[in-house]
């Protein structure tokens, strides 16, 4: 049996006949194939699969693809707009925040939620913050640093 | 037209050209890559340790809808065992062996029994996901469960459970290093302070967080196989599927490595998922993909570390180290993984004399089979391992003689030198200043201001404490007449092709792997230096062997110092026929002509002068051109070092321990390192950091935990295996010293296992310090859980 989906995810709209057992991530990188959204967990720890639903970070292998059924989607490669790099993107390469780079759309992803709720948060609630991310490349602290920087870059807000 | 540079790179933190595509989500890893007509793979896998396998029935995952194949260990016909390329026996003369490596047999699918719970025992090939992993549930095997063994110390025992006809007793070897007779002596020196300690390294999980993965495929009409791999070393992949397992053409197999998330050793090895994969890409003539999901990643990546020593430190009257002697026994798990027998002899038995004047030191190591995974190496890889023995049982010595920690390391390190340090224990030293790194390190600290706040804290009852480790470390990997003398299956050279366009623009082939080193920057730094062309004019290329020459890859802190070496050597061919080309065009003698800034200059007349750019294009439209001088400018070297190299440094870690809870905070990590020459500070310090956090690590959370009874592995998935997580952490303070190696021309050594060396001895060190006035004077296992450390609390006999 297969069910119905439609969603907009960075501005289009897709639509798919899927299993309702098919994880949103799945669907992300294998039906719509977009491979930024990583998986590097089954149990939901790593954040690697961290995107935008409706304005919330969620960790997309948490969902049936069923279950975002009419949700706008942001992914990591939504994040750019023309071209021109997102200060949380800036902020990373900038203060070296990556390594092998798999953990890092995740992290970039649930920093965006972060600087949203928290436009200029201290080391430590930076670190509380990534509670639900794992990086095993960079000791987290040019993580840190990168998230600082960003905050920093960030526009005002209107 | 190429343009000319001004700056010099090297040593400059350029930021890193590979990021703009991994910080947009464009990064291509090995689950990225899609082709038609793509099958995938399920592996049907052992839910026991230790089990015969009676019958394999498949008929009703067969009628599976999707499945199109199943294949079993007795379809695999003509399929030779996983080989290990490390091979200690006495007719090879491979110094230390005392009882012969068993080489036993290790099939990509097992079919007599499983040896450890995700044995693999068949493969189920689907037109989806979905199909192949509900087919491979549908697998029935007709198990028959046998008594297990997993524990290290049990492994070997009497009456344990034996594994392999071809290892009596579970043993797998025998080794040993050092001057027995003369450590004897030195423990019997009259007034010697001696301690005994038994510590133990517990097995850790690489988890890098891409989990491995392949697809393979192979085009019947060529007769080629294209293997996309997550793989450190896609040379030695293919070498050894090609030559050992599956006996198919080399020439005829492509392995790509793409953008792989993270190793730390485990993707070095050959895994008997690309193996099946790739054997039934050619059976079935489509292609097949798996990917791991992590829970499968535990059961098989191959683990580290796992071992248990007993070490014992002889101290002199004056705090002079007298003897050091170690008994190990290292869990190799249930098969001989790679490169599993060097891990715990040439890698760890041969950096037991740390950065100390050791007048002796004697250490035996006894390998064992057990009902685990199998363990090979993990970042440091041996080198950890002999540091954290050396520098807990330094401490323990010093605590027994009465002596201040910090003040007995500095008594005895080995003083300032360059060329060649010979140690007890084999290898010799290429140039090493510890005392300066270490009097910076405790500078830092103000060393002599935390005794006095400590003691102050303990009068209120508080528990601070302070960890050191002064640590030495092998690598840039290595020479391979040596190693091969030691028992390696392979060279351990490097290969760099250096192939510059008509137009001066460069592409540079090597042979190293980048998973997160930066490789695509610091190798173009290199270039753009020595050739005097912009970095955007150099792109790197490395991970396929369809365009690289063949090449070693990336372990051991080497690709700066070998692989770099190598290109550097290519550059310096480059600019040699450069010269013969510029001076055909100028009018005078190569010897003439000097190259610097991008010019080709002769000597003392500055408008005598071509570009580069010129030169290359000459090179490629050769109608004005020296005799006897071959067209086209593209040069390869392989570069094997004379020596390794040997980084070191200085770590301390401040703790403070929750006396009611036993939680261990970090309150400052302070690094001091000394990898020679840094090419780019950032990356340094970012692997740095990296290396930390994975010490820390094991310090403080991680294990795999096997049960003792059933053999499962109880910290199967990421919610039950702790991995260091931000809040864990500090800012780490880091600074370094620099001392040039001679070995090799840029003077680099390599930085990428420092920090996971020295880290995990300075935490532990810094917990025992911390416990020090309940009288706590050794904690033996880790990681330093608060359950863990409020039972030696409760314990301490100063406890109330
Ligand atoms: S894949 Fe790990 S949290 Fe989603
Ligand atoms: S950069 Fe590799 S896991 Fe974070």
């Amino acid at each position: 049996m297969k069910l119905p989906v439609k969603m907009t995810i960075n501005d289009q709209s897709y639509s798919h006949e899927v299993e309702p057992r098919l994880l949103l991530v799945h669907y992300i990188r294998e039906t719509v194939g977009l491979t930024g959204t990583h998986v590097g967990c089954d149990t939901s720890q790593c954040g690697a699969c961290t995107i935008l639903m409706n304005g919330q970070a969620v960790k997309a292998c948490n969902f049936f693809a069923v279950q975002a059924d009419g949700a706008n989607i942001m992914t990591i490669e939504g994040l750019a707009k023309d071209g021109e790099l997102h200060p949380i993107q800036m902020g990373f390469w900038e203060k070296h925040g990556l390594q092998c780079g798999f953990c890092t759309p995740g992290m970039i992803m649930s920093v965006y939620q972060m600087l949203e709720r928290y436009p200029k948060p201290s080391e430590e609630l930076i670190r509380h913050q990534l509670e639900g991310n794992l990086c095993r490349c960079t000791g987290y602290h040019n993580i840190v640093k990168a998230i600082e920087w960003a905050a920093e870059h960030m526009p005002a807000k209107k | 037209m190429a343009t000319v540079a001004s700056d010099r790179l090297f040593g400059k933190s350029i930021k890193r050209r590979e990021d703009p595509r991994f910080i947009t989500g464009r990064g291509q890893y090995v689950d990225d890559v899609k082709i038609p007509g793509m099958t995938y793979a399920a592996f049907v896998r052992s839910p026991h340790a230790h089990a015969r396998i009676r019958k394999i029935d498949t008929a009703a995952a067969m009628r599976h809808p999707g499945v199109v194949a199943i294949f079993t260990g007795k379809d695999m016909t003509g399929v030779n065992s996983l080989p290990c390329g490390w091979d200690l026996r006495k007719e090879k003369n491979v110094p230390g062996v005392v009882q012969d490596l068993a080489m036993v047999p290790h099939m990509p699918l097992t079919s007599d029994a499983a040896r450890h719970v995700g044995d693999p025992v068949a493969v189920v090939i689907a037109d989806s996901h979905e199909a192949a992993i509900d087919g491979a549930e549908k697998v029935q095997v007709d198990w028959e469960p046998l008594p297990a063994v997993t524990v290290t110390e049990r492994a070997a025992a009497s009456g344990a459970p034996k594994l392999h006809d071809g290892a009596p007793g579970n043993v797998a070897f025998k080794w040993e290093i050092g001057d027995r007779a003369a450590t004897d002596a030195a423990f019997k020196t009259a007034g010697a302070v001696t301690v005994k300690k038994r510590i133990v390294n517990q097995r850790l999980v690489a988890n890098a967080m891409e989990p491995r993965a392949c697809l393979a495929r192979f085009d019947d009409a060529t007769g080629e196989l294209t293997l996309w791999v997550t793989s450190q070393n896609p040379h030695v992949h293919r070498l050894l599927m090609c030559a050992f397992v599956l006996g198919i053409p080399e020439h005829k197999v492509r392995v790509i490595a793409p953008d792989v998330g993270g190793g730390f050793g485990s993707k070095i090895f050959l895994y008997n998922e690309e193996v099946v994969c790739s054997w039934v890409s050619r059976r079935l003539k489509r292609p097949v993909r798996w990917t791991a999901s992590r829970s499968e990643a535990y059961l098989t990546d191959a683990h580290g570390r796992d071992h248990v020593t007993d070490a014992e430190i002889a101290l002199g009257r004056d705090g002079k180290i007298l003897g050091l002697r170690v008994k190990t026994t290292a869990n190799l798990g249930a098969y001989l993984s790679t490169f599993a027998p060097a891990v715990p002899t040439f890698l760890y038995g041969t950096l037991l004399n740390g950065v100390y004047a050791i007048p002796a030191i004697h250490c035996e190591v006894t390998g064992v089979f057990s009902n685990t995974t199998a363990v090979d190496a993990y970042r440091g890889a041996g080198r950890p391992e002999a540091c954290y023995v050396v520098e807990r049982i330094v401490e323990a010595g010093a605590r027994a003689a009465g002596m201040d920690v910090a003040d007995l390391r500095k008594k005895n390190f080995i003083p300032k030198f360059s060329g060649a340090f010979q140690t007890q224990v084999a290898v010799v030293y290429d140039s090493g200043d510890y005392g300066a790194a270490w009097d910076r390190m405790l500078q830092m600290l103000d060393y002599r201001k935390f005794r006095a706040e400590q003691e102050a804290a303990r009068k209120q009852g508080r528990l601070l404490g302070i960890g050191f480790s002064a640590y030495i470390e092998a690598c840039s990997i290595a020479p391979s007449k040596l190693v091969g003398a030691l028992g390696a299956g392979a060279g351990l050279y490097e290969s760099g092709k250096v192939r510059v366009h008509p137009t001066g623009m460069v592409t540079v082939y090597t042979g190293s792997h980048s998973h997160g080193q930066g490789h695509e920057t610091t190798f173009a730094q290199i270039v753009a230096d020595k050739l005097g062309i912009p970095i955007e004019q150099v792109e790197i290329v490395h991970g396929d062997t369809g365009s690289i020459p063949f090449g070693m890859g990336t372990y051991g802190s080497r690709s700066a110092s070998v692989g770099g070496t190598a290109i550097l050597m290519s550059l310096n061919k480059v600019i040699e026929k450069g010269k013969r080309i510029a001076a055909h065009l100028l009018e005078a003698s190569p010897k003439d002509i000097d190259f610097s800034g991008g010019q080709f200059q002769v000597k003392g007349v500055p408008g005598k002068a071509v570009p580069f750019g010129a030169v290359s294009l000459t090179a490629y439209i050769p109608h004005n051109f020296p005799e006897g001088v071959e067209p086209g400018l593209e040069e390869t070297s392989f570069y094997d070092p004379s020596n390794f190299c040997f980084p070191f440094g200085a770590h301390a870690c401040v703790v403070e321990v929750d006396r009611d809870t036993g939680n261990v905070k970090i309150l400052r990590y302070l690094a001091v390192d000394d990898v020679g020459n840094v090419i780019n500070p950032m990356i340094v310090d970012g692997m740095v950091h990296g290396g930390i956090a994975q010490g820390v690590g094991q310090a403080l959370c991680e294990g795999a935990v096997y049960d003792g009874q059933s053999g499962q592995l109880v910290t199967g998935t990421m919610m039950d295996y702790a991995l260091p997580k931000a809040d864990m952490l500090p800012m780490y303070e880091t600074d370094r010293t620099v001392t040039p190696t001679p070995v090799n021309p840029m003077g680099v050594k390599g930085a990428g296992e420092t920090g996971t060396i020295a880290a995990t001895p300075a935490v532990v060190n810094a917990v025992v310090d911390a416990l020090a006035p309940l009288g706590v004077d050794h904690i033996e296992e880790m990681p330093m859980t608060a359950q863990r450390v409020w039972k030696i609390i409760q314990g301490a006999k100063g406890a109330r």
